[in-house]
This record gives structure tokens, sequence and C-alpha cells, in this order.
């Protein structure tokens, strides 16, 4: 397995809210770095996690496949997922993915923090 | 352990190529011959979050032993022979600039067992956009009407000493009436014969004819997605059961 090259790290926003820092690529290999990631930022109860993937330097297929999963691990706890920071380039993978009817997308972690009220 | 770099800007970044760009509405430039365009053209995507049933991840995988590839090398022969890898019974029709980012391919698909309709005639028509492409991986997402809501990702690493040719599957059946097939064990039956005959062929083709395919099953999302019932309107296998006198006609008249 290629060894991940993502830093991923989560900060506690408020009681409600947490955001995951997302650095470098995320692929098939950072499968338990996200998962361990989304596991911290909803364990102080969270139900809101802002993915901030300003940081992101690639994602291919299989990073989309681990959005799924989470998304679908996020609705089963009745969790919120937004996202932040994405560029135009990947704001459009989400687009082609559909991921964007599912993931609120905002420009900037401030805004989405509005937005989660 | 160092950080990873600054992201490159977009007009650097060599990945930005390996992504199809959003299309609203799938549509094919050229038909080729004895391709059925029922349930492709002016179909939406669909992708896992779309379907109706029960998400599932699956993965395929062949160790190739004593194959002496690289990963990009396997890939790229995968891609350039994707079609002859199928069982002879399932038909891929893809466009002339072949598996890249942004291309549709129409499927000419049979039911199970490898049945066929009258005169050899597809049960299911349908399609895939390629939406992802690399040296090592590409991926493929449904359209409505599909059997599956969901992405294909076609891949080869290197594991120990052998290289190892993988396919996994992040699916939901699109609608109720797939999702009871599924329920049966029909459709994944199906599914799943289709995908292990694919990466037996491909062993042999490099060379480990008699390597085994694996498969691992994982649910990811055990509820069905009621809001998502209303996808049966879209599904390929009844309008291609509908259109199958057409199938014929054509066929007997060669057009």
């Amino acid at each position: 397995m290629t060894p991940a090259k993502a830093t991923l790290t989560v900060r506690s926003i408020n009681n409600y809210a947490s955001v995951v820092d997302i650095r470098g690529d995320i692929t098939a290999a950072a499968e338990s770095a996200l998962s361990d990631a989304y596991t911290q930022a909803t364990s102080a109860g969270a139900r809101i996690i802002i993915l901030n993937f300003s940081g992101l330097e690639y994602m291919n297929s299989s990073g989309i496949g681990l959005l799924v999963t989470l998304l679908v691990r996020a609705n089963r706890q009745k969790q919120r997922l937004l996202a932040c920071g994405l560029s135009d380039h990947y704001q459009q993978i989400f687009e082609l993915t559909r991921l964007n009817e599912a993931i609120s997308i905002y420009n900037s972690e401030a805004e989405a923090l509005a937005a989660a009220g | 352990m160092s950080n990873p770099p600054s992201p490159l800007p977009e007009d650097e970044n060599p990945h930005v190529a390996s992504w199809a760009l959003p299309v609203a509405k799938l549509k094919t430039e050229d038909v080729p011959r004895g391709a059925v365009n029922l349930n492709v053209d002016g179909r939406r995507l669909a992708g896992p979050l779309k379907g109706f049933g029960q998400l599932w991840q699956k993965t395929y995988s062949v160790s190739l032993s004593g194959v002496k590839l690289t990963p990009a090398d396997i890939v790229n022969a995968w891609k350039k022979n994707f079609g002859s890898f199928w069982p002879k019974y399932n038909r891929f029709y893809g466009s002339i600039i072949g598996i890249a980012p942004g291309e549709v391919a129409l499927l000419n698909l049979a039911g199970p067992g490898g049945m066929l309709g009258p005169g050899g005639a597809p049960l299911v028509s349908t399609g895939v956009l390629v939406i992802y492409a690399d040296d090592v991986s590409f991926s493929f997402m449904t359209p409505e009407g599909h059997m599956f809501a969901g992405m294909i990702t076609f891949s080869a690493h290197a594991d120990e000493a052998d290289p190892v040719a993988q396919i996994q599957v992040l699916i939901r059946a699109n609608d109720p009436i797939y999702e009871l097939g599924c329920r049966l064990g029909v459709v994944h039956k199906t599914e799943d014969a289709h995908w292990h005959a694919t990466l037996s062929n491909l062993a042999a083709h490099f060379g480990a004819p008699n390597a085994a395919v694996k498969q691992k099953n994982a649910l990811v999302d055990p509820r069905m997605q009621w809001s998502e019932a209303r996808n049966i309107w879209h599904n390929a296998a009844l309008r291609t059961a509908l259109y199958m006198p057409v199938t014929l006609v054509k066929k007997v008249f060669g057009r």
C-alpha cells in the first residue's frame, strides 16, 4: 500500500462544530487518516464537520469514494458535512460527481461556520 | 514527518487533466454498429449518492504472479483493450478516443448467466462516463437507468513481488426493481460473475491464466433511499425490453 501523503488536523471550534484541515493528497491511501480525523472531530459531540480543502493538493476518484462513505457515515449519525476552501477545479469535480448536492460548499471557513449557525 | 507541500496553482497542476468536466446530461458523438443508444443520451449521471438501494463497496482483485510489468504498463494495456477483457456476452462500445476523461461508452449487457434476448439482443443497453483516468487507474460513473448508481475504479498497484489488478465498485441499485434483484441475489451475482471473468481474462492476457480472483464486500449503507424510488422511470432494463422489437427489426435489415 502506498503511504498516505495527507496530513489531517482537527480543530474544535465550539461545542457543535469542528474543522478538519486537509493538506496533501486524498486518495485510497488516506482512508484511515480521514476516518480517524472524522472520529476525532465528532468524539467531543460536534454535529457539524467542516472539511477545509484549502491545502488539498490532489484528489483522485478513490478520494471521492472516501468522501461518499464519510458522508454516509455522517448522515447515519445525523451529522452535517460542509466543505470550504475547494479550488475551482475540485468544485467542478464535486459538481461532476454530484457531491455538491449533498455537501454544501463555501468559499471560506468563516462562511461555512456562519451558514452552520 | 514533513508537511506536504502547498498546492500547485491549477494551471500548473498535472492532475487537473485527469478529471472529466462536469456534464449536465450525457451525449454520445457516434454510435458504433451494434450498440444501442437508448438509455444514455440525455441522461444525467447517477453516482453512489443518487441510487435507491443499499450502498455496497466491492473490491475484486487478482495478483498477477510472475508478471514483470509496472502498474502503469498494466493499466495502459487495460485501457487499450478494455472491452476485449469482458465476457463475450457483454459488449463495451468505447469512443474512438478510448478510455479518457469525459468519454462516453455504450454497453450492451446480457442477463444472468449470459442470457441474451431473441437474435442475441442485449437485455440491458446502458452506458458509462469516464470521469477520471491517470497512469495507474481510471474510473467510470453510471447514468440514470443503469442497474447501479455508482462509481467503478480500475487500477493496478505493486504488492510485494507481484503486481495486482483491481476493480472497486461503490454502488447502489438504481431503483426498487433492481434492488429487488439484488436482494434475490440475481443482480449482484451477475455483476460479480462479470468482473471475475474480466479479471481472469486480464490475467490470462498478461500470462497468468490460473490466477485466482479475490473479492471483498462491504455494506457501506444498509438503508434504502426512498426519495430515489422514482428512478424506476429511467430503468434501462425495462426500456430495453420495450425497445427490443425495434432492435430485432434493425438487426434483420442490417441497420
